[in-house]
């Protein structure tokens, strides 16, 4: 076992068990705590293929800018422990549950099954690779070339999500029920503790 | 192999000890310059002119007793000052301190890790820090504490996308991520030797660097996570003994770091009279621009009052974002022209 196998493996093994332990947890916190472990092993994946711009962004757009947003979110809500959750109706009932995750599971076996064949052994995908993948210009040169109507795409669904957000804290004045009141009872109990 | 782990260990080492006295001694700076600015003396009794003075703090933060109350989340309480203070360390790796040099027979790069894309790891590494401060807040149990921890986590999401927006202008200009590349870019053999800094092709970039850089390390005028006047100590309140050290010393690393950082992207890093004649006088450079940013820190620190949390916000969207798009478009239209 060279070194490049021992970090793969232990690389590995943490983002599996990250992703297994953020799903497992009761604590939302801690399952944010999870993936963000989970995300850092898969960084360093990503820069172990010689993708260091992708490991990068990585950390920098998910674990340093939506994760703490997941938090912060956590953390204004208040959710300790399991109290918050399982009230009121089940939103997914167990049969379809068990399809998905069954479909899931296919799908997961057929990606292994492919990769598989395309490369002589797991390691040796690693090989694979051109020279410069995952390069500042590479990616965007595929960004804007290749992928550029879906990538103009999301960035039009981000922003109709962003407006969407804005729309819904803002609420019509006349309305102003449910999640909006909500949002501004705890700005208000939040204004409160600062005085 | 073997000598180039031996190499790197010195390195590292050489490094740390730097970065660690540094720290130290920024504590003592700052009660020096503010207790100057304040028309008292600062530390004086801790050896020759108070220079003794944190190697006292450290050992006193040893021996006191290390508290932890009882509604704490045990696990996140113990990771959160350590969140806090690593990443600010690791930022130092990718920074280039000196010219490269021959020494003893052996070409050393006086950077400890070349990455090509340096300044996209610092970045990366710095919005993990703001972990630190959320978990702390939170795991404290505390209701000033998780104030201070959602004040942050609002704060520096806010200002980490003016922080990221406010040097892109540099990279498009030098058109390479590499810090290495970037202090070489900034070379001038006239007898001006600060003509080709990017502080001045960058002006607006600069400005906007430096104001985040200081939301970002939650330093006056924008600390609003630990506002003592309101919330005792923010995220911190619930923290002492070594744990309370660790996010005393991180500020610190967390403030050089972002010096290096803006000395090196602005202000030529190592670069200085003389550095091709005698290479190690490079060290000094840095050391002296990472200084001045640090007693501009201290200075700011004296002089404005805090900001109120809603014109934080404001600011920081409404001023600094817009600024920042703008520079960055701006920026982007000339290099295309090709005017630079």
């Amino acid at each position: 076992m060279n070194l490049d196998t021992i970090i793969f493996l232990v690389s590995a093994v943490v983002a599996v068990f990250g992703g297994t332990m953020m799903i497992a947890q009761r604590n939302p916190v801690l399952s944010v705590l999870y993936l963000i472990l989970s995300l850092v092993a898969q960084a360093v994946l990503y820069v172990q293929l010689g993708a260091l711009f992708l490991g990068a962004v990585l950390i920098i757009v998910y674990s340093g800018a939506i994760l703490v947003l997941f938090l912060f979110v956590i953390m204004l809500l208040n959710l300790r422990g399991s109290e918050d959750f399982g009230h009121g109706s089940k939103p997914i009932s167990g049969v379809t549950k068990f399809v998905l995750a069954l479909l899931f599971v296919f799908e997961l076996i057929a990606i292994v099954r492919t990769s598989l064949l395309q490369a002589d052994s797991p390691i040796g995908m690693m090989t694979a690779v051109p020279v410069d993948f995952g390069s500042v210009k590479a990616v965007a040169t595929l960004l804007f070339t290749k992928y550029l109507y879906p990538f103009e795409l999301a960035g039009v669904l981000l922003l109709a999500a962003i407006v969407g957000a804005v729309v819904m804290t803002k609420g019509p004045e006349d309305e102003g029920a449910g999640a909006t009141d909500e949002l501004y009872g705890i700005a208000d109990k939040e204004a409160e503790g600062e005085k | 192999m073997l000598e180039v782990i031996i190499a790197s260990s010195i390195k590292v080492v050489f490094v740390l000890a730097a970065v660690l006295t540094g720290c130290a001694y920024s504590t003592y700076l700052e009660r020096k310059v503010v207790g100057h600015l304040q028309h008292r003396i600062g530390p004086s009794y801790a050896g020759p002119y108070g220079l003794l003075q944190p190697i006292a703090d450290a050992v006193k933060l040893m021996f006191k007793e290390d508290v932890v109350p009882d509604k704490v989340e045990r696990v996140t309480f113990a990771l959160a000052p350590i969140i806090s203070f690593a990443p600010a360390l690791l930022t130092f790796a990718v920074i280039p301190f000196a010219k490269d040099d021959n020494v003893f027979g052996y070409d050393v790069k006086m950077v400890l890790s070349d990455l090509n894309i340096g300044i996209l790891f610092v970045f990366a590494i710095t919005s993990i820090g703001v972990y630190g401060i959320v978990l702390a807040g939170w795991s404290s149990g505390s209701k000033y504490s998780l104030m201070g921890g959602i004040r942050s986590s609002a704060q520096m999401i806010s200002y980490e996308v003016s922080y990221g927006l406010s040097i892109i202008g540099v990279i498009l200009i030098a058109n390479t991520l590499s810090l290495r590349e970037l202090v070489d870019q900034q070379a001038s053999t006239s007898i001006w030797f600060f003509a080709n800094w990017y502080v001045f092709k960058q002006p607006l970039g600069f400005l906007l660097y430096l104001t985040c850089a200081i939301a970002e390390t939650n330093r006056l005028p924008f600390d609003l996570p630990e506002a003592e006047s309101e919330l005792v100590a923010g995220y911190h309140t619930e923290y002492s003994s070594m744990r309370f050290a660790m996010f005393f010393i991180g500020e610190y690393a967390n403030m050089l770091a972002v010096s290096a950082v803006g000395a090196t992207l602005f202000f030529g890093g190592w670069q200085g009279p003389f550095v091709n004649e005698v290479p190690f006088i490079g060290m000094f450079w840095f050391a002296l621009k990472v200084f001045i940013f640090m007693f501009f820190y201290i200075w700011l620190r004296g002089t404005f009052p805090r900001f109120r949390y809603d014109q934080l916000m404001n600011f920081g969207w409404k001023v600094l974002l817009p600024l920042a798009l703008f520079n960055t478009m701006v920026t982007g239209l000339i290099v295309v022209k090709g005017w630079f």
